[in-house]
């Protein structure tokens, strides 16, 4: 048997699979075939109406300060090119036909057979991006790209890979978002990322989905010697169900990663996420941070988990939560698993209401109470995102801005 | 002399008959206080006399419950008003104990209190900032947190000063700032105050509540009031009082007070 059938018996067998955390999702309630679209010469022939759903997951369809676009309609890669050297961008299906050692990074840290979802997305992928920086290739500026669904009720399985070969820089804004006009549909997303000795990527990924949409990524980040592995999440929009538990390796001596999300859950959404870092390379150091505000009836589980399995490492977590209402429901689950003895994990977590005291301090400088609270919640969110260039930090200040204006 | 001045304008804050309670508990009971256009008042009295219920139920905060009598503010009845309306009027406040707010800097403040919406620090918060010895890196940490208690008191000046209230309450002005930063708040109190003016120019007034009175070596008010159990038990010239409470305490001071200071 090739690898290629083993991996592909294995996912036949995992195909009814429950994932271990999240409500279970019938896949065959989703379409699995679209409707081909047709490519575009530039990003901005895209429909008027698609750009503003594009706009709010961060996605320019200007290309502004880009270095790079990719954009995914339903199954068909609608649009991809980079724009400057040093760099690779193409749908993942194109790029395993292109380069043989690729299947090498298939599958590395997530098994294919996790469950029923990593399975369907290897028995139906529908293509994914695949972005590469060459050995020392520094590119400030992003590359954008956007997983977009534009058909009701289908299911889009998309596989990414990303790569940062030794001592490069990479730096991806990441839109999924969901055209207006679809109420129900099933995103997939099984992404894999390779940060080399001395390489840096920073990922910054919006989430814009509608209040009828499923959505189960799995990810995994592999981070060698002194690589740093920087990942922003914001969601910002209603959403029916997203579980998520993306996991970094640091397996490299003094590897570093940060994740930080802002998520605002709003209507029924069911909402499952965090980030686990896995300590493997002496001096590696993980923070993760979140923000979550609950407000109608949703319920947020907040994970972060830091496992220490080395010497000198340190990890940190830290999630807060701000209730806005009596019938939503956060439940804040840090957790720290240590097998060594020199090494230092920590965590705090904090759920509360907005304080009286914060609310009448705005108002004795001339706020009226709305205003104030929407300060405080403001100021809840804003969370400090280091690591960025500066244009980059600015811009994806703006995407918050942007996020915040639409549900405030 | 205040007995030659007669008042000026009109009334800048006048209380009449005022209780409150908080949390079912009475702690201000039928409290009169009148403070002219250019005056400024101070306020003695031992911890837990309701001293800085006054100043809450002045500002409105709804924890503090007015069950009886009227807050009058330039002559418009304002016990019933939000807190943000009485500040639109023109009352300020500098809190002893502000609370922290994560994500929201003092800059951010200083802009809310220019009444300037956005992101960027405005041009004048600098320059305000600057008189304070408050560097543009301080203004870009969140409100309160950390902060020392001279800075605390430095940071709610600098949102006053922004603010520009005519009527300016502020709370334990003196409590936590070390003997450098005191006389620059001082200075700064008088500023905001608007005392470098004569007297019959004056437009601001205040009332400083002060358990030690340390800030009257840099200030000077027109009137003080001490403070007991809710009420204020009597009334007289600051440098009198004040010296009646160092070397006699509170309760001594009223007596001595009724009979001398008073007399009017």
């Amino acid at each position: 048997m090739t690898e290629k059938e083993e991996i592909i018996e294995r996912a036949v067998r995992a195909r009814e699979k429950k994932a271990a955390l999240g409500e279970d999702v019938a896949i065959d309630q989703y379409i699995a075939e679209a409707q081909e679209h047709q490519a575009l010469s530039s990003l901005d022939e895209i429909a008027t109406d698609y750009k503003q759903d594009m706009l709010h997951a961060g996605v320019d369809p200007s290309e502004k300060d880009r270095s790079g676009s990719f954009l995914q309609q339903d199954h068909s890669v609608v649009f991809s090119r980079v724009k400057y050297p040093g760099m690779e961008l193409m749908s993942t299906t194109d790029a395993l036909k292109k380069y043989d050692w690729l299947k090498d990074y298939m599958w590395q840290k997530i098994p294919v057979d996790t469950d029923k979802y990593t399975a369907e997305v290897e028995l139906g992928q529908t293509h994914g991006y695949f972005i590469r920086a060459e050995p020392g290739s520094k590119v400030t500026m992003p590359i954008q790209s956007c997983l977009f669904i534009s058909t009701d009720k289908i299911r889009q399985n998309v596989h990414n890979i990303i790569i940062a070969e030794e001592n490069s820089e990479l730096h991806i804004i990441t839109g999924c978002s969901v055209s207006h006009t679809v109420n129900s549909a099933l995103h997939l997303g099984v992404s894999e990322f390779y940060v080399k000795k001395g390489a840096k990527i920073t990922f910054t990924m919006v989430h814009n989905w509608g209040g009828g949409i499923e959505v189960r990524p799995r990810t995994a980040v592999v981070v060698e010697d002194d690589g740093v592995f920087i990942s922003n999440y914001i969601l910002m929009t209603p959403v029916k169900s997203l579980q998520m538990f993306p996991t970094t390796y640091c397996v490299g001596r003094n590897a570093r990663t940060t994740s930080q999300s802002i998520v605002y859950a709003t209507g029924n959404a069911k909402i499952d996420m965090g980030a686990k870092v896995v300590l493997q390379g002496e001096g590696s150091k993980a923070e993760i941070v979140s923000r979550v505000i609950a407000t109608d009836n949703a319920k947020v589980i907040a994970r972060g988990d830091v496992y220490g399995e080395t010497e000198h490492v340190k990890g940190h977590i830290e999630c807060r939560a701000l209730m806005l209402s009596d019938t939503a429901e956060v439940e804040s689950i840090p957790s720290l698993r240590a097998t060594r003895r020199d090494l230092e994990l920590s965590h705090e977590a904090a759920v509360g209401k907005i304080a009286e005291d914060e609310i009448r301090y705005l108002m004795s400088r001339g706020l009226s109470e709305d205003e104030a609270a929407s300060v405080i919640i403001r100021g809840f969110l804003n969370v400090d995102i280091t690591g960025l260039p500066e244009a980059l930090a600015r811009e994806t200040k703006k995407m918050f801005e942007m996020s915040l204006e639409k549900v405030m | 002399m205040e007995a030659t001045t007669t008042p000026v304008g009109c009334k800048m804050l006048e209380i009449k008959e005022l209780a409150v309670e908080v949390e079912g508990k009475e702690i201000i009971k039928d409290l009169n206080l009148c403070i002219e256009r250019g005056e400024v008042h101070v306020l003695f009295g031992p911890n837990g006399c309701g001293k800085t219920t006054l100043l809450m139920a002045i500002l409105g905060v709804p924890t503090y419950t007015i069950t009886k009598g009227r807050i009058l503010f330039k002559d418009i009845d304002i016990t019933n008003l939000p807190t943000n309306e009485r500040v639109e009027l023109g009352l300020g406040v500098s809190f002893q104990h502000p609370p922290e707010i994560r994500g929201v800097t003092l800059g951010d403040m200083v802009n809310i209190a220019l009444d300037r919406k956005g992101e960027k620090i405005d041009e004048r918060v600098i320059e305000l900032g600057k008189r304070l010895n408050i560097s543009a890196e301080f203004l870009h940490r969140d409100v309160n947190r950390g902060f020392s208690g001279g800075e605390v008191k430095r940071s709610e000046i600098l949102q006053l000063l922004a603010q520009a209230p005519e009527f300016i309450m502020f709370d334990e002005p003196d409590s936590g700032v070390d003997v450098e930063n005191i006389e620059l708040i001082g200075d700064l109190m008088n500023e905001l105050l608007g005392r470098e003016k004569i007297p019959s120019q004056r437009e601001r007034a205040g009332l400083v509540i002060t358990h030690s009175g340390f800030i009257l070596n840099y200030l000077k008010p027109d009137r003080a009031h001490v403070m007991l159990d809710g009420q204020i038990a009597c009334s007289g010239m600051p440098d009198e009082v004040s010296k009646e409470i160092m070397e006699e305490g509170f309760e001594r001071c009223v007596e001595l007070c009724g009979k001398q200071v008073c007399a009017e």
